[in-house]
């Protein structure tokens, strides 16, 4: 029962709010919260692999070629980590509505 | 049919988990309940149980551990009395609050300070309002009856509710009596088998438990502890109904002992109980028709039961062995007025604090008790309800 | 409870008042009675006056509070009856039993007044001789049976000796002189005139 909302009544909530199905997390699209946004550019990625570990959303898609694609901005919340730890300045942060 | 046997209190308990053999017990040695743990360490030493001692270094973390292990789905008991509760006291609620059916061994003790290792139940009282269900016990053998039904209530799907046994520090924890206790075989055919619905190490259903819980959600969820703890009271019957098949031994929320054409009646928790029958029966000799009302679930509260047991009487006096310190009586007297006044029962009732720090109580403070009963009861009105006994002062 | 007999304990801390009440409970157990042995917990220093009690019933024993009008009293150490008021509340159909040697005149005398009877015995002669050192609780423990008249003697002495084939398994060698103690007592025990 993940799909609960202020309008649901008690008697049709788990008790102690536990979570009976797992990986739900993606059904909180957390990009709605973003006031900074990620630019990627490829152009400058070398692809070092330092950037989506640190993703907490996992919020950067990796292919099977273990090379990263452009951000999914249904999760990613804009926090700017992966801009921080990028070393070759391949992320940018701009503010969201600006670009 | 049964074993004659005579224990201490805390052997009873103890005795009680060794039947029980529950997958885990975190404990830390706290007067008066040390021989709990102490005893059951000796069990599982010898192998006489399958359980995973885990020997704390606080009171917090036995509670934390008995949370963490009832959330993998294992069956967890503790034990504690006093400041021991109190170090638990944050835990004690994440236990209810996350429906985890923990069964705790309370052994009553006044919460310093100043420090006092003697039985009151201010301990208990504490936390009467945490989500626990609290059975009290008058004697050794209801301490322990009432811990071998714990884990029926507390696990019941219409419950899910942490259970605590409480019995008077010293007074029956460490008194030698005698006592019938039931085969091992029976318990375990009684007791059944843990098998809860969601659990954590259950890897064909991962699921998360303790999640945060905001203004949309927290107040249904306390709802639902409400309503667990309502429908624990029938569940509390039907577990003591079977009992009582197997032992002859008749639980109900509460006991009423001469109290049907009474006029008078003690209200009261514990090991009291039994020296109040005393002098019920000594006073129904000199033709005082006295009566006693002894709570055994304080909670959930029997609100209904109670207002009628107490309707058809002329004086009732709340005994309290703790003070709420509010200037207005004890909680159990505060409890069982508002109970009678829902009974539409306007019966003068008056408060007594009795028994801090483990003063105790003679038949001759039980009887003067009573005596001021008679002559409330030739009153429509008291005056002066919040009253001691044993307490000196000029 | 007409049927129900009370005692109270006086001893100092160690020396073991507190077992031989729990003794005395589990020897009138044995017998088919209801009991309650029970401390009175104080400051648990080695030395410190220290109270315990027995109820002994043919019917379940509903009190429960410390005693206060006892029908026996027991004393495990003569120095208490400078410090303790032993007799208080003993009733005068009922008796004390001190470990003592003090003369029968000066044991009135500390009592002050006791109209009741007083009984001794010399608990530390009788441990000496038996078990070689100072454990006054066990021929206390025969002396308060022979007193109160709680049970029979044999009967006693038979259960005693299953107790102390159990406490002392890992001892064996002491159980016999433990009896010994007990049988002593049991003799030595007197009424003062």
């Amino acid at each position: 029962m993940t799909n609960i909302d202020k309008n649901t009544p008690a008697n049709k909530m788990t008790i102690a709010g536990n979570i009976y199905e797992a990986g739900n997390s993606k059904e909180f699209k957390t990009g709605d919260w973003r006031s900074v946004k990620p630019i990627y550019i490829p152009e400058k990625c070398i692809q070092c692999g330092l950037c989506f570990p640190v993703c907490p959303e996992d919020a950067i898609p990796v292919g099977k070629d273990q090379k990263r694609t452009d951000f999914n901005y249904d999760y990613c919340k804009g926090c700017g980590v992966c801009a921080k730890v990028c070393p070759v300045k391949a992320i940018e942060m701009k503010v969201e509505g600006e670009e | 049919m049964g074993i004659r046997e005579r224990l201490s209190g805390n052997e009873a308990a103890a005795t009680a988990m060794k039947q029980i053999n529950p997958d885990v017990v975190a404990a830390f040695p706290i007067t008066p309940s040390t021989e709990i743990p102490q005893y059951f360490s000796t069990f599982v030493d010898n192998g006489m149980v399958d359980t995973e001692f885990v020997a704390v270094e606080s009171e917090h973390s036995a509670m934390s551990a008995c949370i963490g292990a009832e959330a993998a789905g294992a069956r967890a008991m503790t034990a504690t009395s006093a400041n021991g509760l109190s170090l638990m006291w944050e835990m004690v609620y994440i236990a209810s609050g996350m429906r985890l059916p923990i069964v705790m061994s309370l052994v009553n003790r006044a919460v310093s300070g100043p420090l006092n290792i003697h039985n009151d139940h201010s301990d208990a009282m504490g936390v009467r309002d945490a989500g626990w269900i609290m059975l009290f016990s008058e004697t050794n053998q209801e301490a322990y009856d009432n811990l071998l039904m714990a884990h029926r209530i507390a696990e019941n799907e219409k419950v899910l509710l942490p259970l605590m046994v409480c019995q008077d520090g010293f007074i029956t924890s460490h008194s030698i009596e005698n006592i019938e206790l039931l085969e091992d075989e029976k318990v375990k055919e009684f007791v059944g088998e843990y098998h809860p619905k969601h659990y954590l190490l259950n890897k064909k259903e991962p699921i998360a438990m303790g999640p945060m819980d905001l203004q949309a959600f927290l107040f249904e969820h306390k709802y639902q502890q409400a309503e667990a703890m309502r429908n624990a009271e029938q569940v509390i019957l039907e577990v003591a109904k079977d009992f009582e098949k197997m032992t002859g031994r008749k639980y109900g929320l509460i006991e009423e002992y001469r109290l049907e054409d009474a006029e008078i009646a003690i209200v009261c928790m514990n090991s009291t109980a039994g020296t109040t029958k005393e002098v019920v029966d000594a006073l129904r000799e000199k033709g005082i028709k006295a009566g006693l009302l002894k709570v055994r679930v304080f909670r959930p509260f029997p609100v209904e039961e109670i207002g009628k047991a107490l309707s058809h009487l002329k004086a009732v006096a709340v005994l309290d062995k703790a003070d709420s310190l509010n200037g207005a009586g004890g909680a159990l007297y505060t409890d069982v007025t508002s109970a009678m006044y829902l009974n539409n029962n306007n019966v003068p009732t008056s408060s007594y604090i009795y028994g801090i720090g483990g003063r105790d109580t003679t038949t001759k403070e039980i009887e003067s008790v009573f005596n001021d009963l008679v002559e409330d009861s030739k009153k429509n009105k008291i005056e002066n309800p919040f009253r001691y006994v044993g307490l000196r002062k000029e | 409870m007409s049927n129900m007999i009370e005692i109270r304990w006086h001893g100092r801390g160690g020396q073991g008042a507190k077992t031989a009440s729990l003794l005395l409970a589990d020897a009138a157990f044995n017998t088919g009675k209801y009991i309650q042995g029970f401390p009175e917990y104080g400051p648990e220093r080695m030395g410190a006056p220290i109270t315990a009690y027995n109820r002994i019933s043919d019917t379940p024993i509903r009190i429960h509070s410390n005693i206060y009008e006892p029908d026996y009293v027991v004393v495990v150490d003569d120095t208490l009856l400078e410090s303790v008021d032993v007799t208080a509340g003993l009733k005068e159909d009922g008796a004390i039993v001190i470990n003592t040697t003090k003369s029968g005149d000066r044991l009135k005398e500390e009592l002050k007044g006791y109209k009741g009877k007083i009984y001794t015995i010399d608990a530390r002669k009788v441990s000496m001789e038996t078990l070689g050192s100072y454990f006054p609780n066990t021929p206390m423990l025969a002396a308060i049976v022979k007193v109160s008249k709680i049970m029979d003697e044999k009967d006693f002495l038979e259960d005693m000796k299953g107790s102390f084939k159990h406490k002392f398994a890992k001892k064996p060698e002491v159980i016999e002189g433990n009896m010994k103690a007990l049988e002593m007592a049991l003799n030595e025990v007197k009424e003062i005139a």
